[in-house]
């Protein structure tokens, strides 16, 4: 079995990626095969050379079958989703509040049975024809006042769907009107789903929304020596719970996280933590910066997908606070976990080495994921994002040669000033000055490229044939992608895994996680199942007559 | 408590919906265009909206749904999508090589008042839709009617587009399903194929949203209805269309434009309207009932004559669209239980009528509310509780809740599977809905037995 696999490992080393590439783009109209070459990248990665350039956060080419959603999806589904105690009301038809109802698979544990806890409810206006024709102002304005009477919530946010923005209606001035009448926080997302190319957009619009409207209102310090915030962690499949177990053990305190298993009052306390820690980067990253710049919160990425990383980035947080009985805690915890996860790891590695992955999703997963199948024996050879930018790849580095075209610039920049209360910097000059030169890495980020292997295909929004043509050519032994994909890739035989819901399973960030996912993947690239596909007469279909009898 | 601020006492709401019982138009004509064969639905308008739709359907169906975009941004929204519709054209028959593309506006592009005909015309002259090949329309704005309206526009988007009458009969007949899974369209199937009947059905979605694992993918695969059969529609004896909601539209349209009569029934769901369905086959075709479809529903009935007192004066509350419920609770009266709580998201006076109709022997007061939505469903039944509940996979939050047992019907059901292979129309349908009712019951009345009543025969 083993040698079989090291075979089709080398099969695939000796595809040439740059003819697969041609192979993708060869069966589109020229214009949009130009377009797609600059988003399909044959990954180059060496000490003394940049790493090529990808097209990336460019609009997706009309009758072209994306992976990707809409602004709106990014903004009410993703980030606002995983809030348990803001009533989100979507203004607009029925179907995009239907939709973004419960679909993720964010888990939220209230405190006790009688605190708020509105996500399994889908709050909409559900407008009607008249309410486009004369306005829907009027019919938002009494189901703010609605859900209010009904459920006395802390904060309503409201969402415009694509209709509204085109309309006109101005949510913001109907959020601040109920809000000056309620007495409460009422704050509105103008995240209509034709703005921007795809769910960033919305990702964008919503941190900005809740960075202006919530963050800095609650100036409580929570107790707790090493305070940290969790930014881009959404608690899919109970992520966030094993991510809090282990930073409870190391006793590092999290003030919030954005936006798993959150609520509004850790939004509204997070200025008073004492590091932002970012799980996904493209989701939030600019969150971190403003809170740097407006309350002096430093940032670092780190990643607790994977054991190895979750490790890495515990001692990172604990070389941070400078402290040596943190440090000392957080390897204890290391060293407790680690021996069972090992054991798991070595077990399912003698079944997964050498396989073959591929992972086409969001903006930092498809990135993550690939140190977990690392560490089971398997290589991802191709990968890409969903919605991601060229920092996403590239690194940071290449910040300032991104150019802004239109599509981003109708996304606000907020424009952010020190805080004069709460502005308080977290670490003298002399002390960051010393940490650095220790080669700790502040506001960093590698992007995905540099850690994929030299020669593998990075493909941004990939579209569904090319999907289906890296399946023939490659043959991957798991695909990785979302709900939209994974019926067509299983029915060619190969396992889909999805990662931005990941089915029914989970945790999968943190030790507990890593060891979940281990086994997750061994179930689906190992089943006998796959064996099944052809009847022993489709197998061998020569006609042979034979009685029982004779 | 998971819906643990839904309060008993129920308060009027003008404006706010609360958890719908319903979705928007647009991914009920994806559906019904998946059942034309060699057909890509396309969506447009943003690509959120297809991503939505895509992703609800399957997640449904736990099956491929391919669907394209025009992939408005910002520019297409103020100017209009015109060239965004014709390279989507373009690229779709370059790429994806389907035999028809099945266009359905979202909100944005009804509001921005995109005319898809004239757009279409455009591609054609600008040589984009290739020889024999077609591009069909429906408008599809959501802030009128759901996904229901969605369904029906679609499938007489294929009677406007398709249907073709020279004067000549041939000996078929149209049955129109209505919004049903694809196995209740091939159980429909069965059945009149059972009485020598040779039918053209449209849409058809079996065959394309409940396929084998074979090792290979393909785009299209080998069900729905053939452009080829959708042009003789016009030439049957006659059309028979399930589910007035679904099925009217496109089963009247057939009729005004090629004067096929139309006969519109209900869903046929438990006996009595599926012996309305069978007789007007019979009498539309002038054939006898063959003694094997007698049996299955001399079995039907059996079920409930065997388990009679199981079903006997239970209470129930449903959820779901019109034409499933209609059928539904006349079924659930027939067998002497009672519905009591009824809401679907759609609006409509003659669905309340019908029902109020049907359940006229109740001896309890009956709520209906159409539209309604599950919150309301939710506070009726806090305050008038019952023993069951039917509809879709979102009601799992007030049977937890409430502790009542759920049976699944309708979409969407995410979260078991069955519904695409097993057909709750037909005799054979009512078969397995009684099984499901019963399952629930029983094991109800198992799990809460005091141990002295904990019984081997039931
Ligand atoms: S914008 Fe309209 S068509 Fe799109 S998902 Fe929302 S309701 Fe449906
Ligand atoms: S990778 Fe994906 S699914 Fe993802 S958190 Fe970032 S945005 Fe979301």
């Amino acid at each position: 079995m083993k040698a079989l696999n090291e075979n089709i490992s080398l099969e695939t080393e000796q595809i040439d990626p740059q003819e697969v590439k041609q192979e993708l783009l060869k069966k589109y109209p020229t214009k949009v095969a130009r377009k797609r070459a600059k988003q399909i990248i044959v990954n180059r990665v060496s000490e003394e050379q940049e790493l090529p350039e990808i097209g990336a956060n460019t609009r997706t080419i009309p009758g072209i079958i994306t992976q990707r959603g809409c602004t709106y999806a990014g903004c009410k589904g993703v980030i606002m989703g995983p809030t348990r105690d803001i009533v989100n009301i979507t203004h607009g038809p029925i179907g995009c509040g239907f939709y973004s109802w419960l679909t993720r698979r964010n888990q939220t544990r209230p405190d006790g049975p009688e605190d708020d806890n509105f996500m399994t409810y889908c709050f909409s206006t559900d407008m009607q024809e008249e309410n486009i024709v004369f306005g829907g102002e009027k019919k938002l304005r009494a189901a703010i006042q609605e859900a209010y009477d009904l459920f006395k919530p802390k904060a309503i946010s409201i969402f415009s769907t694509c209709p509204v923005g085109l309309i006109g209606d101005d949510v913001h001035s109907v959020a601040r009107e109920m809000k000056e009448k309620l007495g409460i926080n009422v704050f509105g997302f103008s995240c209509e789903g034709y703005k921007g190319v795809s769910q960033s957009a919305g990702h964008h619009i919503a941190n900005n929304g809740i960075f202006k409207n919530v963050v800095g209102l609650n100036d409580n310090v929570k107790e707790g020596k090493y305070r940290i915030n969790l930014l881009g962690e959404y608690n899919i499949g109970g992520d966030a719970f094993e991510i809090d177990r282990i930073l409870d053990e190391c006793e590092i305190s999290v003030v919030s996280t954005f936006s798993g298993n959150s609520t509004y009052d850790q939004f509204a306390n997070a200025h008073t933590a004492d590091l932002n820690t970012i799980m996904c980067h493209r989701s939030i990253n600019y969150v971190a910066e403003m809170m740097e710049t407006k309350f002096g919160i430093p940032w670092i990425k780190i990643n607790f997908i994977g054991a190895q990383a979750t490790a890495k980035s515990l001692r990172k947080i604990a070389n941070y606070f400078e402290n040596d009985e943190l440090k000392q805690r957080v390897e204890d915890v290391i060293a407790r976990e680690m021996p069972e996860v090992i054991k798991v790891r070595d077990d399912v590695r003698a079944r997964c080495e050498g396989k073959v992955a591929m992972l086409f999703v969001g903006g930092s997963r498809a990135h993550h994921y690939q140190e977990l199948f690392r560490e089971i024996g398997m290589k991802t050879i191709s990968a890409g994002y969903e919605f991601a930018h060229r920092d996403d790849y590239e690194g940071r580095k290449v910040l300032p040669s991104i150019k802004v075209d239109a599509d981003s610039r109708n996304i606000e920049e907020l424009e952010i000033h020190p805080d004069p209360e709460r502005f308080r910097p977290r670490k003298t000059d002399e002390q960051l000055k010393k940490l650095q030169d220790e080669g700790f890495r502040f506001k960093d980020y590698d992007g995905m490229m540099r850690e994929m292997s030299d020669r593998s295909l990075v493909i941004d929004d990939i579209s569904q044939y090319e999907s289906e043509q890296l399946i023939e050519i490659y043959k991957p032994d798991i695909f990785c992608a979302g709900i939209k994909e994974k019926f067509a890739i299983q029915k060619k035989g190969i396992p889909m895994k999805q990662l931005h819901s990941y089915d029914s399973g989970g945790p999968y960030a943190g030790f507990k996680g890593a060891i979940n996912f281990y086994r997750e993947i061994d179930r689906m690239v190992n089943s006998q199942i796959w064996k099944h596909i052809k009847a022993p007469w489709q197998e061998s279909p020569e006609l042979a007559a034979k009685y029982a009898c004779d | 408590m998971l819906l643990r601020h839904t309060s008993k006492e129920i308060t009027e709401r003008s404006a706010l919906t609360i958890n719908p019982a319903k979705t928007c138009q647009p991914i009920g004509a994806m559906y019904a265009a998946l059942g034309i064969h060699g057909c890509l639905p396309h969506s447009h308008g943003s690509q959120g909206c297809c991503a939505y739709h895509r992703s609800a359907l399957t997640r449904h169906y736990k099956e491929p749904v391919m669907a394209a975009t025009s992939s408005f941004t910002e520019g297409a929204s103020v100017f209009g999508g015109q060239a965004n519709l014709v390279q989507a054209i373009d690229n779709i028959f370059t790429i994806y090589e389907p035999e028809v593309i099945a266009v359905h506006t979202t909100c944005l592009s009804e509001t921005i008042g995109d005319d898809i005909p004239q757009i279409a015309r455009k591609a054609e002259a600008d040589g984009k839709i290739p020889e024999g090949k077609y591009v069909i329309h429906v408008n599809t704005p959501s802030y009128v009617g759901t996904h229901v309206t969605g369904f029906a526009n679609m499938t007489k988007a294929m009677v406007d587009y398709f249907a073709e009458s020279n004067g000549q009969k041939i000996d078929q007949i149209n049955i129109i399903p209505g919004y049903v899974e694809p196995s209740d369209m091939e159980e429909v199937r069965r059945i009149a194929e059972m009485m020598g009947v040779r039918v053209v059905m449209f849409p058809d979605t079996s065959k394309v949203l409940n396929r084998p694992q074979t090792g290979k993918y393909e785009m299209f695969p080998s069900g729905g209805v053939t452009v080829e059969a959708l042009k003789t529609t016009g030439a049957s004896m006659a059309t028979i269309g399930l589910g007035q909601l679904a099925s009217g539209p496109a089963a009247r349209a057939l009729d005004t434009k090629c004067g096929v009569s139309c006969e519109i029934l209900d869903l046929p769901i438990g006996f009595k309207a599926t012996d309305r369905f069978v007789d007007t086959l019979r009498k539309t075709l002038g054939i006898t009932v063959p003694e094997s479809l007698n049996e299955e529903r001399g079995q039907l009935l059996d079920i409930v004559t065997d388990m009679h007192q199981y079903f006997y004066g239970k209470k129930v509350a449903l959820a779901g669209d019109p034409d499933h419920l209609i059928a539904l609770t006349e079924f659930l009266v027939s067998i002497d239980m009672w519905p009591i709580h009824i809401v679907t998201g759609t609006s409509g006076k003659k669905f309340e009528s019908r029902i109020r109709e049907i359940t006229s022997n109740s001896p309890y007061p009956i709520n209906i509310k159409a539209p309604g939505d599950l919150f309301l469903l939710h506070q009726w039944i806090k305050n008038e509780p019952v023993d069951l509940l039917m509809g879709n996979t979102y009601l799992k939050y007030i049977a937890r809740d409430e502790d009542i047992p759920l049976v699944r019907m309708g979409f969407p059901i995410l979260d078991r599977i069955g519904h695409s292979y097993f057909p709750t129309v037909g005799y054979r349908g009512g078969m397995r809905l009684l099984e499901k009712i019963l399952d629930a019951i029983l094991d109800r009345q198992d799990r809460d037995a005091p141990e002295e009543s904990f019984e081997l025969v039931m």
